[in-house]
């Protein structure tokens, strides 16, 4: 088994470890240690690290968790993924952990940070209002208190103090984790067949169970062997997944696309790990401030950011450019607000720039793939045939 | 369905009044263009209706216009238009009535056409969709400027000097200049002081309304009238003197009620018996109103208070506007408001109304359409039981959607709710005996 073969066979493990084995692993080894778990979609890790915890993604049960009480506390018209995070609390997976933060998306993750404080797990609740002012001295400010309080809140636990100094190193090994997870979207936008999308989300998804030095380690395998002229190219289509940014799509949906007969180039699918986009400052004498500033001005587009002054629509078009994509497929999760509300703009959007693309709904726990695999062949079928009719993007 | 029998129900003194505001606001809409009034569409918690009086503008509510069009019948046809336009059916049915409503030409509840917008004021308060319904009617105004205001949500149960300065700081530069720009003047803060005097003096008349649902029998029903109730207060007339002059009456002819010891008046007359008394939880159905209505006057359930009637404001703990801190209480009531509460904080408030109202019953009303209410529900239900004891009951429709009010479900559940209340009294009856 080669390099690659070994890495990814270790994220596969962790990825989806609902026990968050390695995790907690890491916890017992000092004491001291906070494990701070955090929803989707973006949350700033570094201030976690910084003050010697791990920040861990906590991403629903997916189809790897059967859910029974779950259901109990959710009306059927209530999207899947939280339904999966109560059973993981009261099956006490989550015991070890000692706080838990709740980044604002929806108000489906905004009263599930409510029904936490109900069931009174952790230490600390927190649910993080992120600004939808973008102005520095408004949003940003109001941000960055955000963001001291969480901090706060684990000096209480262990009595660190997170200097510039901490703050800055951990920034720099958030920046470096980024740059490659950015650096192999770019090696695959060329060469897409030398690792599948399923290879790089358990890769990704591996990132948030695990410490940022752990999965920089590996990241750096990775990086080094898909540099390597491998595999061969195969007559797919370039697609652009969008819209599966907070629950997430099973992993047979994911291969079913690429069996279909696409690569998938880009996606949102743990967008919160690629969020900055570029560098956060690591060398300020306030760092708090360079996060607040890198979250305003180099976010992506995205369904839980306000964008009127932004347009969502654009910025997706600017993505398909940039990664010479031949569509969009808009995967979205059943009753999610955010994503099916912004699904007509994206689309009509798409339609004014010549940009095909296809759309369906699924749930996280989907078992059946096979009338998804037919849309999206036909898409790409499609594609192919009509393939001298460029997008004009 | 259930029959109502059109009895011309004798209309009170607050019923013309509240009559002749909305028609008046309508009337003034349909000839905002030729007025050269400014019209704001914006949402009701944390509407900021003093500031839009302020600068004598306009205020449309789509969620009321959404509402209307349920009870008129016409929410099924826009509700199909947007989603014909490409909206999931799993998302949100006032934000598709809505948009269905503008591409069928915009026709108000009053048959006239509405005035486009001049501003779009989003006033981002409990509720995510919000957001997303302004993004989309941003697009189908294009042109039309767009304030923002973010109320920040009372995560911890409690409102810091750091949400009430974000507040400020938005209201003092991103809201009030474009309210200027548009409407062309500056903000007179002594007219808004005096605005903001009359909020008060109408919030603390509302509180006493609302408190009169300690009598029995109850003079009021806190839910299906009690929406008509926080209308002024609501849709725009919170701050002028007629909503004043609207709660006085209306509160003298409770305090009539009360002396005769009537009971509330539904469509069909007035209540003769209250069997149970009751807390809702949850927005009520629009589309069956007084289907569903009936479904609780005749089994004399009488709803002696509500989160809903909440929505747009929680008065009863307190909170009234300030003009000696205009801004900081324009802040304030926007973080107050019902969905912006935490779920530890929303079952308190429940607690205290089963308490303080002698409630028999709790209800949820579990509204499809509405995450910003109904998750969460089961577990505050459950939760409101183990602590209190109380039957509990649990209803599912939708806001506007007809497809999503089944009348023979809803009323197999109630009936079992009821024979559950029914049961409990004759048990405390005879622990009492």
């Amino acid at each position: 088994m080669g390099a690659l073969d070994t890495v990814i066979n270790q994220c596969k493990e962790w990825a989806f470890d609902l026990n968050f084995t390695r995790a907690k692993k890491w916890k017992s080894e000092e004491e001291g240690r906070i494990l701070a778990g955090y929803l989707p979609i973006y949350f700033p890790r570094e201030i976690v690290h910084a003050a010697d915890g791990l920040a861990v993604g906590i991403m629903g049960t997916g189809d790897r968790k059967q859910v029974i009480k779950g259901d109990a506390y959710f009306q059927s018209y209530i999207c899947r993924m939280p339904r999966g995070i109560i059973e993981l609390a009261l099956d006490n997976n989550l015991d070890d952990f000692d706080g838990f933060i709740f980044p604002s998306i929806c108000d489906v993750i905004r009263n599930l940070s409510g029904m936490f404080r109900i069931l009174d797990k952790g230490t600390f609740v927190k649910y993080l209002d992120f600004p939808q002012n973008f102005q520095s001295h408004i949003g940003g400010s109001f941000y960055r208190k955000e963001m001291q309080h969480i901090i706060d809140l684990m000096c209480e636990i262990n009595g660190i103090t997170v200097t510039p100094e901490r703050l800055n190193h951990s920034i720099s090994l958030f920046n470096k984790n980024r740059q490659m997870l950015e650096h192999i979207y770019d090696i695959r936008q060329e060469y897409p067949w030398r690792l599948s999308i399923v290879d790089v989300y358990h890769i990704i998804r591996a990132g948030l169970v695990i410490p940022v030095e752990a999965h920089n380690d590996l990241l750096e395998v990775i990086c080094r062997e898909i540099e390597k002229d491998t595999g061969e190219p195969q007559d797919r289509v370039r697609v652009v997944v969008s819209g599966s940014f907070c629950e997430q799509p099973p992993i047979g949906l994911i291969k079913s696309i690429e069996m279909a007969g696409c690569y998938v180039i880009d996606d949102d699918f743990m967008l919160g790990s690629r969020w900055i986009q570029g560098d956060v400052d690591a060398t300020s004498g306030d760092p708090l401030r360079a996060l607040s500033e890198a979250y305003l001005s180099q976010s992506p587009f995205s369904s839980s950011v306000y964008d009127v002054d932004n347009p969502k629509e654009e910025r997706l078009a600017a993505l398909v450019r940039k990664r010479n994509a031949d569509g969009v497929i808009f995967a979205a999760p059943s009753f999610c607000d955010p994503a099916l509300l912004d699904g007509p703009n994206l689309q009509k959007g798409c339609e004014a720039r010549n940009i095909r693309y296809i759309s369906f709904q699924y749930a996280e726990n989907t078992g059946q793939f096979k009338v998804i695999k037919e849309q999206v062949g036909a898409f790409s079928d499609s594609i192919k045939l009509w393939e001298d009719e460029p997008a004009e993007v | 369905m259930a029959e109502i029998q059109n009895k011309e129900v004798t209309k009170e003194q607050s019923m013309i009044i509240q009559k002749e505001m909305v028609s008046g606001l309508f009337k003034d809409l349909a000839t905002a263009k030729d007025t050269g009034k400014k019209v704001v569409y914006t949402f009701i918690p944390g509407n900021l209706s003093e500031l839009i009086r302020a600068f004598d503008m306009l205020p449309v509510y789509p969620e009321i216009n959404a509402l209307q069009s349920g009870m008129r019948k016409k929410s099924s046809g826009y509700i199909k238009e947007a989603e014909k336009y490409g909206h999931s059916e799993d998302v949100c049915t006032y934000v598709k009535c809505d948009i269905g409503m503008m591409l069928n030409g915009n026709i108000g509840p009053t048959g006239e056409k509405l005035p486009n917008p001049d501003l779009l004021l989003l006033s981002y308060t409990g509720c995510f969709t919000f957001m997303k319904w302004f993004e989309n009617l941003g697009r189908l105004y294009p042109g039309v400027p767009v304030a923002m205001i973010h109320t920040p949500y009372q995560e911890n149960g409690r409102i810091t000097a750091e949400m009430t300065e974000y507040m400020v700081k938005q209201l003092k530069e991103e809201v009030i200049p474009k309210m200027e720009k548009i409407s062309g003047k500056k903000l007179d803060e002594e007219k808004l002081k005096e605005i903001l005097r009359n909020s008060a003096k109408a919030e603390d008349l509302i509180v006493k309304i609302f408190d009169s649902t300690k009598h029995r029998p109850s003079p009021i029903d806190a839910y299906f009238a009690g929406v008509y109730y926080i209308g002024p207060i609501n849709i725009g007339f919170r701050g002028a003197p007629e909503a004043v002059k609207y709660y006085e009456a209306l509160y003298k002819e409770i305090q009539i009620r009360i002396e005769n010891g009537q009971g509330p008046i539904t469509p069909e007359g007035e209540m003769k018996e209250e069997k149970f008394r009751l807390v809702v939880e949850g927005p009520p159905n629009w589309t069956s109103f007084r289907e569903f209505w009936k479904l609780f006057y005749d089994k004399g359930a009488v709803i002696v208070a509500s989160s809903y009637t909440k929505v747009g404001g929680v008065y009863d703990l307190g909170f009234r506007h300030n003009p000696d801190n205009p801004l900081e209480s324009l802040s304030e009531y926007c973080m107050t408001c019902y969905t912006n509460l935490n779920l530890p904080q929303r079952i308190a408030l429940l607690e205290k109304c089963i308490r303080d109202y002698a409630a028999d019953g709790y209800l949820t009303n579990s509204i499809k359409s509405c995450n910003s209410f109904s998750a969460g529900q089961l577990m505050m239900m459950r939760d409101l039981e183990e602590r209190l004891e109380i039957p509990v009951g649990f209803i599912e429709s939708d806001l506007v959607d007809p497809r999503y009010f089944s009348y023979s479900n809803i009323k197999n559940r109630l009936e079992s709710f009821f024979q559950m209340l029914e049961q409990r009294l004759l048990i405390n009856e005879s622990v009492l005996n």
